[in-house]
């Protein structure tokens, strides 16, 4: 018990650093796609610090609890996981912090916010059934919800489960507002919609949706990895992978209106999901 | 302690959040500021980064001459601004109003609203005088 705490206390320490770094290669990576240079790698703990050093300013005192819940709620989840919990209890969390965002930009009134908001909610309809029918690909597999069962099982999941694995990686691109499904608001586009859904968050409050947002990255990179369970290696390989892919495809791709984003993630990301589960259901 | 402060007040220098308001300028100085953003002279480098949101910015960078009718705009806009926060002005307009300011409808430069801390003369100026400004700006940041 008191192991699984202190590896929980481990995994909120540590995760917003990982994230942190990781989020700074993004941004070179980037830079360097775009043939520039690029910030250094601490650009964005300096971000972070220098907005939680900024003045307190809210609209209402909604928005501030909102973003307090929002970060509770992603590393919460991010705890959850590396204790090795339950996969659905960890999507609902998460889901439950994506929304107290949502929320929050909604207890605005201007236009540019609750735009952003409304938009935001449709990627969260867009990607929330394709990680549960991920996690449920993961159940028929496995026959258990917990992580821990992932991990002891003899084979990587990406042999039977490739389409969800296909799928999650339309989730995560989702989730973390790259290029093409960046609607409601975007790490390139700095002035679209003014900020769209962060347009009225501000200093030190703006730094902790940026934490939550490292949070929620490591957290989908870890759902990501659990498809190759059965070596470090394996799972550090499988994690870089769609980290570049992400990368690279938010660079290369133009946007998409909300239609076909919802298009795309129902049409394709539900038919490859069945397939994959009707395959599995066929072959037990 | 002292580490700490000495890495947030590295942090603000490192990371400043510019917003680029044309107060009624006659668009060239508005270029010069985007070509200074450009891959060319790539001010992310410097952890620049080209807000268009207020309420995330640091810097103000103001162009052209304020008259009457925009200097509640360009106020607004300020009050907007979270502490800590600089303004600097670009161009002959935005220091006194340039060749507009006898001009009946005309206040003068951006320092008759609004305390500006680095005046950048030109017209327009070019994209280096305009990244050698924010630089400046930004050590006046830490001297505050």
């Amino acid at each position: 018990m008191i192991q699984k705490a202190t590896l929980l206390l481990a995994a909120i320490i540590v995760t917003p650093l990982l994230g942190g770094l990781l989020s700074g290669l993004d941004r070179i990576l980037t830079a360097r796609l775009q043939s520039r240079i690029g910030p250094p790698l601490l650009q964005p703990f300096y971000d972070v610090i220098k907005l939680l050093k900024k003045e307190k300013m809210v609209v209402n005192v909604w928005q501030a609890f909102c973003v307090n819940c929002y970060v509770a709620a992603a590393s919460i989840s991010v705890g959850l996981f590396v204790i090795q919990s339950d996969l659905l209890l960890i999507l609902f969390i998460q889901a439950v912090g994506a929304t107290f965002l949502v929320v929050g930009a909604l207890s605005s009134t201007s236009p540019y916010s609750q735009v952003g908001a409304h938009r935001e909610l449709l990627q969260i309809l867009s990607y929330e059934p394709l990680l549960m029918l991920a996690i449920i690909g993961i159940y028929m597999e496995t026959g258990s919800f917990k992580i821990e069962a992932v991990l002891s099982w003899h084979q990587p999941l990406l042999i039977r489960l490739p389409f969800l694995f296909l799928v999650l990686g339309y989730a995560l691109l989702v989730k973390l507002r790259k290029s093409p499904v960046d609607l409601s608001t975007s790490h390139h586009a700095h002035q679209e919609l003014v900020k769209g859904l962060t347009t009225d968050y501000s200093g030190p409050y703006l730094a902790l949706i940026e934490v939550a947002h490292w949070y929620e990255m490591m957290l989908f990179l870890g759902f990501c990895m659990l498809f190759w369970a059965t070596s470090w290696i394996g799972m550090l390989i499988v994690g870089a992978a769609i980290f570049l892919i992400e990368i690279i495809v938010d660079n290369t791709t133009a946007r998409l209106n909300w239609r076909w984003m919802l298009s795309y993630a129902w049409g394709m990301g539900l038919t490859l999901s069945l397939i994959n589960l009707i395959w599995l259901y066929a072959r037990r | 302690m002292g580490l700490l402060k000495k890495f947030t007040s590295f942090s603000q220098k490192k990371s400043p959040w510019l917003l680029h308001f044309d107060c009624g300028s006659c668009n060239g100085c508005d270029i010069e500021v985007l070509a200074s953003l450009t891959p060319v002279y790539d001010v992310e480098r410097f952890g620049i980064i080209h807000v268009g949101n207020p309420k995330h910015a640091d810097l103000m960078l103001v162009t052209g001459t304020v008259n009457y009718r925009n200097r509640k705009v360009l106020l607004n806009l300020y009050q907007q601004m979270p502490e800590p926060k600089i303004v600097v002005a670009l161009g002959a307009c935005g220091l006194s109003g340039g060749i507009f300011r006898e001009a009946y409808n005309v206040v003068g430069g951006v320092d008759q609203v609004i305390p500006v801390t680095v005046y950048v003369p030109g017209c327009p100026p070019k994209p280096e005088a305009i990244i050698d400004g924010v630089v400046l700006a930004l050590q006046k940041f830490n001297a505050r």
